[in-house]
């Protein structure tokens, strides 16, 4: 493999701290230096790529994404992902357990391990199921998926419902060391519901979910994790009062940490008028005040990552009366856009903004990925964050097409993707 | 725009319609209902026109009241009522609107237990859809019905009281009702246990909201009950069809705290004994059966005027 000298470039790494424009040297697939721009002694034969100004920083580890594959082949499989991935800058992906079969069996998590490594595009980083077939009942073997190489436990799209099973598989994570990932809404409450409860959801008919059920789910676990010990992360909040409760644990000190997804800081449940399904997503989307609670936590540190949420589906599971239709949207090839506009609207500084889609999931998930340091694989995203583009459902990367920000502007557009020094993603410039 | 396309082509819906929108569906339905009183209603208005009443939930008397309008006024009716048994394979619903679609279909007249199941099939086939109630969202021929039948007995929708009363949170009628008479001006209240008639229903515009049946009911100028569905005391939302009577069934004792001579109305089907009683419903303040007489005038109404919005644009 020829080494490659990416000169003039924004170099961003939230990790060590850099935010300077200089030069680095990528070698064997691993970043080999870091030096100023325009220094000298670059090594002969090495592909030069001139990045005109553009911010190069570590490519996106994105911790919650779910793939069709095994089991939905139809909605997208690994290779189709693993392309959307590549288009949004994101080189690792932690995988939601809901596929069919649950990954519930250690085969399975070296399976996706490996299924990711083929593709040559992006690390699978997989989430082993919290409890077998994802059913909220029997307790997976957590002991044997983490060494497998479970990143963290959770059953994904499902919270645990019973509270005496939730704090027993919070005692037995802490006691083999895992994290405990859980989806922040209220199982009861949520059951049947499609829409938000309030005015809209209201008008239009709809089956309700109380945004209190995320808030009621968060405080339960909060106390769960402070009687067991344990290690805890909620996915994608998306209500202020949630956020409030994991603030108010954050300042006792409690190991709790969070994040959200690109539609909770970017849209409310007005995109869900006239029927929308695409803007059906699980949590619904909420009131206007909640969205600017996601902004606002996420700029006072109380959010840990950004993570794009990514839920295919194939037009069938959406073109349906809106109660009907599946939940979720797709997000990988959206991912860095949408949150720049955070830092475009001044709610983040960009080296933030790049922390949390880089550097903190993946600490938050022990993986060595979303650095810059010389001797980590050369994972890396180069963006021009000014540049515009125009999302449009049925021309996005991968398979799945149901993204809730069809027709949006997004001012911030990858121009090439990096895996371990292969470029999988962008135009040959040099 | 989406919206303006759908108000010129389609009934989906009362939300946002003005009085000026209104009144000529009722002006024209009331004129039907002569013509039909007189049985010298003009038979051609839709000679010539395919009328498809498309029910995936079953509902004998709105499906009849259309098939009736539809042949009054010289239409084809086809009557397709879909198995519930694959309601929820949703490419049922879009596969039936290439269906129709390849009919050359002219009106549909669509009943769906999701809301906005209308709304979607709107969007595929070419012909103007009618909304005859889908999910919680709306039933707007019932209201417009409930309408013109309140204004020929009263004159005016104008500055009435109007209690709805029971089931309100889960009742298109009710939604279809409130957005209509809040347009022409009525003061409507929503009368029922909080687990029926939530707070939030507050948002849906200029009403008030009642959980006993006396303030509720106090000098209203009409009763409006609503049918309690048996699976609302499966879900927890009221005890017992009994005490859901005694403590919210519209009685004469109850129906005493409205205007002298106060109009009872029913959408229908009733059930005797849970929201009504048997003497209220069969007194002579009750407008039951007229309702069911107007849903034929308005039905025409709706379908003649679509037909010639079509026919002009």
């Amino acid at each position: 493999m020829t080494d490659l000298v990416f000169d003039n470039v924004r170099l961003i790494d939230p990790r060590t701290g850099q935010d300077s424009p200089g030069r680095l040297l990528v070698r064997d697939g691993h970043i080999a230096a870091l030096d100023a721009p325009g220094a000298e002694g670059a090594p002969e034969n090495a592909t030069r790529i001139d990045g005109a100004g553009a911010v190069l920083c570590p490519g996106l580890v994105d911790m919650r994404v779910a793939i069709g594959e095994p089991g939905f082949e139809y909605r997208e499989t690994i290779a189709s992902c693993a392309r959307a991935a590549a288009a949004g800058g994101v080189t690792t992906l932690a995988v939601l357990p809901n596929s069919k079969p649950a990954i519930d069996e250690p085969a399975l998590v070296r399976l996706l391990r490996g299924r990711g490594d083929e593709t040559g595009l992006v690390t699978i980083l997989p989430y082993g199921a919290l409890t077998k077939n994802c059913a909220g009942e029997e307790m997976a073997e957590l002991g044997l998926l983490r060494e497998a190489g479970a990143v963290a436990f959770t059953d994904g799209i499902h919270a645990i419902a019973d509270t005496k099973r939730m704090r027993q598989l919070l005692a037995y994570a802490q006691g083999v060391g895992a994290l405990v990932v859980q989806h922040p809404e209220d199982p009861s409450l949520a059951r049947g519901g499609a829409a938000t409860a309030g005015a809209l959801a209201t008008r239009m008919g709809l089956p309700q979910i109380p945004a209190a059920a995320e808030a009621i789910l968060i405080a339960r676990d909060i106390r769960l994790a402070e009687m067991t010990g344990a290690r805890l992360h909620f996915g994608h909040v998306s209500t202020a009062e949630g956020l409030e409760l994991i603030r108010q644990a954050k300042q006792r000190g409690l190991p709790i940490t969070c994040d959200t997804a690109p539609p909770y800081f970017t849209l409310n449940e007005s995109a869900i008028g006239a029927f929308r399904t695409y803007a059906k997503l699980s949590p619904p989307l909420r009131a206007e005040s909640d969205r600017l609670a996601v902004c606002a936590a996420l700029a006072d540190g109380t959010i840990d990552a950004i993570a794009s949420d990514h839920a295919p589906w194939d037009a069938d599971d959406k073109r349906l009366p809106f109660a009907q239709a599946s939940a979720g949207g797709t997000g990988l090839a959206t991912l860095l856009g949408v949150t720049l506009a955070r830092v475009h609207e001044g709610d983040l500084p960009l080296a933030r903004a790049i922390a949390l889609l880089t550097g903190a999931p993946a600490a938050l998930l022990g993986s060595p990925a979303g650095t810059l340091a010389p001797g980590a694989a050369a994972d890396l995203c180069l963006f021009d964050p000014e540049e515009s583009w125009v999302v449009q459902a049925g021309a996005l990367p991968g398979r799945a097409q149901n993204t809730p920000f069809d027709g949006e502007t997004l001012r911030g557009r990858v121009l090439g993707t990096w895996k371990s020094g292969r470029r999988v993603f962008g135009e040959q410039t040099a | 725009m989406a919206e303006t396309l759908a108000r010129r082509h389609h009934l989906l819906g009362l939300e946002g319609m003005s009085a000026e929108e209104i009144t000529p569906y009722l002006d024209l339905a009331a004129n039907y209902a002569l013509l039909s009183r007189s049985r010298t209603a003009p038979r051609d208005a839709l000679r010539g026109r395919t009328v498809i009443n498309l029910f995936f939930e079953d509902s004998t008397r709105t499906r009849t009241s259309f098939e009736l309008a539809g042949k009054r006024l010289g239409a084809d009716v086809i009557n397709m009522t879909v198995a519930t048994s694959s309601v929820n394979k949703g490419e049922t619903l879009l596969d039936t609107a290439a269906t129709l679609n390849a009919m050359r279909c002219d009106l549909l007249v669509v009943r769906h237990a999701a809301s906005g199941a209308p709304a979607l099939l709107a969007q595929k086939v070419e012909a103007s859809v009618v909304n005859a109630g889908d999910g919680m969202h709306e039933h707007p021929t019932q209201a417009l019905l409930d309408a013109l039948t309140i204004k020929r007995h009263l004159g005016t929708l104008s500055g009435l009281t109007v209690a709805i009363c029971g089931d309100v949170g889960h009742s298109r009628v009710a939604r279809s009702n409130i957005h209509l008479l809040t347009a022409m001006g009525s003061r409507v209240r929503l009368v029922g246990p909080p687990t029926l008639v939530p707070g939030v229903m507050q948002s849906l515009g200029a009403v008030s909201i009642h959980h006993d049946m006396e303030s509720g009911l106090r000098d209203a100028d009409v009763v409006m009950t609503l049918r309690l569905q048996r699976e609302r005391m499966g879900a927890g939302l009221v005890p017992s069809a009994r005490e859901f009577y005694r403590f919210y069934g519209v009685d004469s004792r109850r129906l005493a705290f409205a205007k002298p001579g106060a109009l009872v109305m029913h959408p229908g089907p009733m059930n005797r004994g849970v929201e009504i009683a048997s003497d209220v419903a069969d007194s002579t303040q009750s407008v039951i059966q007229e309702q069911v007489e107007m849903g034929v005038a308005v039905r025409m109404a709706v379908l003649d005027r679509l037909s010639r919005m079509r026919t002009a644009s």
